[in-house]
């Protein structure tokens, strides 16, 4: 079997897919910052605790964005900035290490807490990383305490994953000289889904495999040399430049995403530990025919529609190559907040002539170019749906797609019917 | 610095979205970093709004911080008015932009705009929402009403006008209080001048002075620009908060007494039910439930009134988030014999629910997750909003039509008189399993908790016959069995309580 890892990896660099034009925007940029990926992270990682360094603004934030008030008390707050704070009259050090006597009397169970720089912290210069290690080491052995910047100047939505997972890499173990080599996947992943893949990459021999960030923070995987490493989302390039600096090796691919993507990325895996493309055949054939009758069941439904994404998780690019390629929608224009083309090389080069790629936002502008074209579907994010839908317009919220389990074999089905949904919607209202 | 589970309330930027969102021809530019559009999905996914929030935010990075943010602020504010043609625009800052100090008010001058431009400082590290929203719809007013507006002589069959006050983008059932207001009004032959900031133009705040006083619907948001307007124009203030039947009966009053014109018939409408309702035999059983209200300073205040006098509840505790209006919350509190609990932390909030284990929790949607975990019935009476506070139905809270609803809302999470009976009826049943919890507090809610809280003083133990017993008692009223036995042996200096110690505790507490 020809996979496409296959065609891509014959292709000479740079390819022409590498050198389409990109429509760069500033402008409005209509995003979360990176303090909403706590929503996701302070799931997967079960022991550890979120503390923004922020204002009423970074609280609001957190709380509203995913409507996450089922949590009676999550592991996540802010440490919210009041005026005595910045007039000086209080010692931002003191006020810190007071707040968190007070989070660790609640909460004793914690044992890895990360201070979460916010726009604030960081205009005011607030060093948490030296607060950090001072904190690291008075609460030591029992808590680790490690600092990230999840703040809108400088993360947008996603890339707060990413300042987390780079923040958190250089904590884990050094694997030591001449280890074998051993799978790293990175990217917070929902547990099912983790052990969907573990269980694939046992199958295929691969004999130890790690996924990062890990569930608990004492289960940190060992990185080096030895390391083999695939990005499970396409949004962790300070991540993987950190697990580079390691000596870990990125083993480039498409991202998990349908079918096609997930067969590229498992196989990315398999040549590395040179796995006999029939025992690869044989244990992905199932996953694949799986995959494929629950992604043909929503083909009648988006096959022929336009697609407009706007950019929101930096997953865009991928969705609008699993949806063109293997639902047959057409795309109009692909808008990212940020692209990095060396994590995607092999998306990019996978995508159809004649869309559009956009790079940051400018909102207003975007809606013209999104009204003009009356796509068939929208993508976007929570502020722009309901407006989008008033007018007409099907939509699908973007903030789903990084929350539910969309990734590998069995979930293609599911991430097809996140955009099939708001069309058979459509089609059903007869109101 | 603050350690914050949940807030309340928003930043103050927000409030001033509210008042921007709820108008009509005014555009606010708002100098924030990327990340603050946040705020555009309350409006457009809490409430449903259809567009999007008259907000342009210029959303710098930091790259930006190094470069010239102020230049960024003033293209922002510039193709705002081109793109968008307010009548007016409102320019600020959030907490970061506030820190950056570029001057929203300056810059947006400078460009020369040809509508007014009103700067807003809204001290984001001291002030939260409704103080923001408060203080936008405050500078508004003075900025655009026309003070040389005389009213004319109001003759004699000329129907007295007032202006209503407060209702806003994303606020507490403000659409429908506005329509049961407006019915109250038209009752008493009053007509309405301007309606602010909902539906509201600049326009039509410029003519606020042609009406001969002003309602307040909600002392939060236009406290402070009734007050100014009393001061500058002279337009007297009706402050009375028509929630309940009660209160419903004074506004009506007030009202009449300000515009001069005869209350008896705007009274003698019968639309509530509330007062049969709660006199029928049904509710005989809500006798003394007991209650605790938390939310913004006016819906507390007014659910305790209406919980004391019109469903015979008793008020086990009352608070508010706002601490602009303890004074008002503190003074009700002490009516019903209550010390007020004032804070906006949901922890401390928490502590004192389940402290006083009420049967009833009459707060915002955060006191309902609280209520949820303890397993207690629970109505929502306030801010801060969910989407489910913004129903289909027409659904107020204030006038008679929302004495109606507050009846409803509030006693059907309750098990009712008829069940209850029932529930007494069969408890020691062998099929009837009490474990499961009541149906009305949505399915699939787990069972309560096996572990019974830790007792009040960690010496004191129950007898496996007293805990037993114990068991038996529907959990509805378990908690205050529980809580009462142990205060009951304790103030006895009993260590372990038994079966007897049970019986003798209620009796000692039986009303």
């Amino acid at each position: 079997m020809t996979t496409l890892l296959d065609t891509l990896s014959r292709r000479s660099q740079p390819s022409p897919a590498r050198g389409r034009e990109v429509l760069r925007e500033r402008g409005q940029r209509e995003v979360f910052c990176g303090l909403t990926g706590i929503v996701w992270l302070h799931r997967k990682i079960q022991d550890a605790f979120f503390l923004v360094v922020g204002s009423r603004t970074c609280a609001h934030l957190i709380q509203s964005a995913a409507g996450v008030m089922v949590f009676a008390e999550p592991r996540f707050a802010t440490a919210i900035m009041e005026e005595r704070d910045l007039a000086g009259l209080a010692d931002a050090n003191e006020e810190l290490d007071r707040v968190v006597d007070e989070l660790l009397a609640r909460r004793p169970e914690i044992r890895m807490l990360f201070l979460v720089g916010s726009c604030p912290s960081e205009v005011i210069k607030l060093d948490l990383s030296r607060a950090a290690q001072r904190l690291s080491k008075k609460h030591a052995p029992d808590l680790r305490v490690i600092n990230y910047s999840g703040s809108g100047i400088e993360t947008t939505f996603t890339q707060g994953e990413d300042a987390c997972l780079a923040a958190l890499a250089p904590e884990a173990p050094v694997a030591p000289a001449g280890a074998p080599p051993s799978l790293l996947v990175v990217g917070a992943l929902p547990d099912i889904v983790e052990d969907q893949f573990r269980r694939l990459f046992a199958d295929l021999g691969i004999p130890r495999v790690d996924f990062f960030p890990p569930r608990r923070s004492g289960d940190m995987p060992p990185i080096g040399p030895s390391t083999r490493f695939l990005l499970a989302q396409p949004f962790l390039g300070d991540t993987a430049q950190q697990l580079e600096a390691r000596g870990a090796v990125r083993l480039p691919a498409l991202f998990p995403f349908g079918v096609e993507g997930t067969t590229a990325w498992l196989k990315a895996a398999a040549d590395a530990w040179g796995v006999a493309p029939a025992t690869f055949a044989a244990v992905v054939g199932p996953g694949q025919e799986r995959g494929r009758r629950a992604v043909e069941r929503h083909r009648a439904a988006l096959e022929g529609k336009r697609l407009f994404l706007f950019p929101d998780s930096q997953l865009e690019p991928s969705l609008g190559r699993f949806l063109a390629r293997e639902l047959g929608m057409t795309l109009i224009e692909i808008g990212t907040p940020y692209l990095n083309r060396t994590l995607l090389a092999q998306e990019l080069d996978a995508l159809p002539e004649g869309v559009v790629l956009s790079e940051g936002q400018d909102v207003d502008r975007q809606l013209d170019r999104c009204r003009a074209a009356r796509p068939d579907l929208v993508v976007c994010g929570l502020g722009l749906a309901n407006p989008l839908e008033a007018e007409g317009i099907a939509t699908k919220w973007s903030i789903e797609l990084v929350f539910s389990p969309v990734h590998g074999f069995d979930q293609a089905g599911d991430l097809a019917g996140l955009f099939a949904r708001p069309l058979r919607r459509h089609a059903l209202l007869r109101v | 610095m603050k350690l914050t589970v949940w807030t309340y309330e928003g930043p103050p930027h927000v409030g001033a979205m509210r008042i921007a969102t709820a108008m009509k021809g005014v555009h606010y530019v708002l100098h924030a970093p990327q990340g603050d559009t946040y705020a555009d999905l309350l409006f457009t996914m809490i409430e449903r709004r259809n567009h999007r929030p008259p907000v342009t935010y210029t959303t710098f990075q930091a790259r930006d911080l190094g470069a010239d943010t102020a230049e960024l602020f003033k293209t922002a504010a510039r193709d705002a008015f081109e793109r968008y043609r307010p009548e007016a625009m409102i320019v600020g800052a959030s907490c970061t932009a506030e820190l950056i100090q570029d001057d929203p008010g300056g810059l947006a001058k400078a460009i020369g705009l040809s509508i007014p431009v009103l700067p807003l400082d809204l001290p984001s590290y001291q002030k939260k929402e409704n103080w923001g929203a408060a203080e936008t719809f405050y500078q508004l007013v003075r900025a655009l009403v026309d003070q040389s507006v005389d009213r004319p002589p109001r003759l004699a069959g000329d129907r007295p006008r007032c202006n209503i006050l407060g209702p806003t983008a994303l606020g507490f059932r403000h659409r429908d209080d506005l329509l049961e207001v407006k019915r109250l009004l038209r009752r008493l032959g009053v007509d309405v001048n301007v309606t602010a900031p909902l539906d509201a133009t600049p326009d039509d705040l410029r003519r606020l002075s042609a009406a001969d006083f002003n309602v307040v619907l909600y002392p939060e948001i236009a406290g402070a620009a009734a007050a100014w307007l009393e001061r500058t124009v002279g337009q007297p203030a009706v402050r009375t908060v028509p929630i309940g039947v009660g209160a419903t009966r004074d506004f009506i009053e007030e009202v009449a007494r300000v515009a001069g014109v005869d209350p008896s018939s705007a009274l003698e409408d019968c639309a509530t039910r509330l007062p049969w309702w709660s006199r029928s035999v049904d509710s005989t059983y809500l006798t003394g439930k007991r209650v605790f209200i938390f939310g913004d300073a006016t819906h507390a205040i007014a659910a305790a009134r209406v919980a004391s006098e019109e469903l015979g509840f008793e008020v086990v505790g009352l608070g508010a988030y706002n601490r602009e209006f303890a004074r008002e919350v503190r003074a009700a509190a002490e009516k019903l014999g209550l010390t007020a609990l004032i804070t906006d932390d949901y922890l401390e909030v928490e502590r004192a629910i389940a402290d006083l284990q009420p049967e009833l929790v009459l707060g915002s949607q955060m006191e309902r997750h609280i209520a949820k975990r303890l397993r207690i019935p629970c109505a929502v009476i306030s801010a801060p909003s969910h989407v489910q506070d913004f129903p289909a139905r027409y659904s107020p809270q204030m006038g008679f039509e929302g004495a109606n609803v507050l009846f409803d809302t509030w006693v059907h999470p309750l098990v009712m008189g008829l069940e209850e009976h029932l529930l007494s009826m069969f408890r020691d049943d062998f099929e009837f399993n009490d474990e499961a919890g009541p149906s009305h507090l949505g399915h699939g809610a787990p069972p309560a908790s096996p572990a019974p809280a830790a007792p009040v003083t960690s010496a004191l133990t129950w007898s496996s016959e007293a805990q037993a017993e114990l068991a038996k008692i529907p959990f509805f009223v378990r908690g205050k069995a529980r809580r009462n036995t142990e205060a009951f042996a304790q103030e006895r200096g009993i260590d372990q309580i038994q079966l007897e110690t049970l019986y003798d505790a209620r009796s000692h507490f039986s009303r």
